[in-house]
């Protein structure tokens, strides 16, 4: 599209500000970035910062796409500002503001702890019914590749909240649960390993949980990582009718195959280093 | 579980809607191509005499029964749902459930009475139309 990769064309950037402290409500600031192809939205603030008004703030870390921390609402669409290039998105305008759906600390800074707290509520991890076997596990658990596909996909999502920004239900419903926590419950519903299916099913199936999800599947249209939320809202939506209806297959968490050091190693596979801690 | 439940029922009484609707529209609606169920063939299907001849039969008295059941709990669920979603306090959802209850259930009871009365009244005033729409469902579906 870009052949000439030299190429520098100016591209205004409105960047929504606001200063909860001190502003009213949010304004508009327009910024002229000189654009080459391949650069990213993140690397088109940092000019700003550096070179026109050093006072805007937004949160980044990794600018690769790993750590969730640069969702933004760019062009309209929840996006990472690190893997989003300029070019792709904009001819010679482009807004930039913060995740709707949440408050805003500053400037592009929503605040996500609602949803850090909604996730955390779901027991978001492998749940054993041994509280002493789950803090300090003595055995691997079995789990077949095609076990693990059954939740690989929503292991790749990385909290960045695009699909929360996203989502209708909760624009107008603050308590909805929202596509990120829900996507997190199957993912450890249908782990093999986990037992804590039923707690996480009734805190889904509550007053403000998968049912108020209407599948518009915006969360899994704009979710960088390829997760798909919407899907695993309708799974959940199927395992709660089957077991109000008494129709699910029941399965225990699979058992421990064997203590550390019982098992045997495939030869091919050469002995790991010795432990540096708790040898 | 409430939610599942409700949830649950809201979404066979949409498959229930969509087949007693649908034979409604068959009947009714597509009646001058279809005639079924018309007692009386000559007359259009929404004539009075077609009209009576059903009302005499019980299988359409306790269909509409059904489909009245069936089109306000999904209507109304639909609509909690909807009002559900503009962050209502805990109290006035409550409230707003127990409003809906009340409402359904009454609309559910005046309806039924309607259509058990109309039932009683052409079954009762002539036997013959009943006879012929018994006939007519034996031999038509
Ligand atoms: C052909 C028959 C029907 C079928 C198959 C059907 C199916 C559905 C389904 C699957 C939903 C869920 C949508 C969601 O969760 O977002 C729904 C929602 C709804 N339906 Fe129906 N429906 C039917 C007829 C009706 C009728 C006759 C009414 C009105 C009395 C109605 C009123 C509603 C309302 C208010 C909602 C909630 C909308 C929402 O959740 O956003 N439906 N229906
Ligand atoms: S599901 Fe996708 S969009 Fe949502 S938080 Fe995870 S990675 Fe981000
Ligand atoms: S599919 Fe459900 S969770 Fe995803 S955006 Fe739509 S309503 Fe929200
Ligand atoms: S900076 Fe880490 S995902 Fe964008």
């Amino acid at each position: 599209m870009w052949e000439n990769v030299a190429e520098v064309r100016e591209v205004a950037f409105h960047v929504t500000r606001f200063t909860p402290e001190r502003d009213v409500k949010p304004r508009v600031q327009t910024f002229q970035v000189p654009v080459r192809a391949g650069m990213t939205v993140l690397e088109g603030l940092h000019y700003i910062k550096e070179n026109l008004d050093s006072s805007l703030v937004w949160r980044y870390s990794c600018r690769m796409g790993v750590c969730g921390s640069c969702g933004m609402l760019l062009n309209g669409r929840p996006g990472l500002a690190c893997n989003t290039q300029i070019f792709d998105i904009a001819g010679t305008d482009l807004t930039v503001g913060p995740l709707p759906n949440f408050d805003v600390v500053r400037d592009l800074i929503p605040d996500l702890v609602p949803m850090f707290s909604k996730h955390a509520g779901l027991r978001p991890h492998v749940v054993r019914e041994d509280a002493a076997d789950q803090d300090d596990p003595a055995g691997e658990y079995f789990q077949t590749p095609a076990q693990l596909e059954e939740f690989l996909q929503f292991t790749y999502c990385i909290k960045c909240a695009c699909c929360m920004a996203a989502c209708p239900t909760l624009a107008t419903d603050a308590g909805y649960l929202g596509p990120m926590p829900l996507a997190q419950v199957q993912r450890y519903n249908v782990d093999t390993r986990d037992g804590g299916r039923g707690e996480r099913l009734a805190a889904a199936g509550a007053a403000h949980g998968v049912f108020r999800c209407h599948y518009a599947g915006e969360c899994s249209r704009v979710c960088p990582k390829g997760v798909d939320p919407a899907k695993a809202i309708q799974h959940l939506k199927r395992q709660l009718v089957l077991d109000y209806l008494h129709l699910a297959r029941r399965q225990k968490p699979c058992a421990k195959q064997h203590g550390p050091g019982k098992g045997t190693r495939d030869p091919q596979i050469p002995a790991s280093p010795p432990r540096t801690i708790g040898a | 579980m409430r939610e599942t439940k409700y949830w649950t029922w809201f979404m066979a009484a949409g498959l229930l809607i969509l087949a007693l609707l649908g034979l409604h529209m068959v009947v009714m609606h597509l009646g001058s191509l279809t005639h079924l169920f018309a007692a009386h063939p000559d007359q259009p299907s929404v004539a009075q005499a077609n009209s009576q001849a059903r009302d005499a039969s019980l299988f359409f008295t306790l269909s509409y029964v059904v489909l009245l059941g069936a089109g306000l709990f999904h209507g109304l669920y639909g609509l909690r749902v909807v009002v559900f979603e503009l962050s209502l306090k805990p109290a006035a959802e409550k409230a707003l459930s127990a409003l809906l209850l009340v409402v359904g259930l009454g609309l559910f009871g005046l309806g039924t009475y309607a259509a058990f009365a109309a039932h009683g009244r052409a079954a009762g005033a002539s036997p013959a139309v009943a006879s012929v729409a018994g006939a007519s469902l034996a031999g038509r579906s």
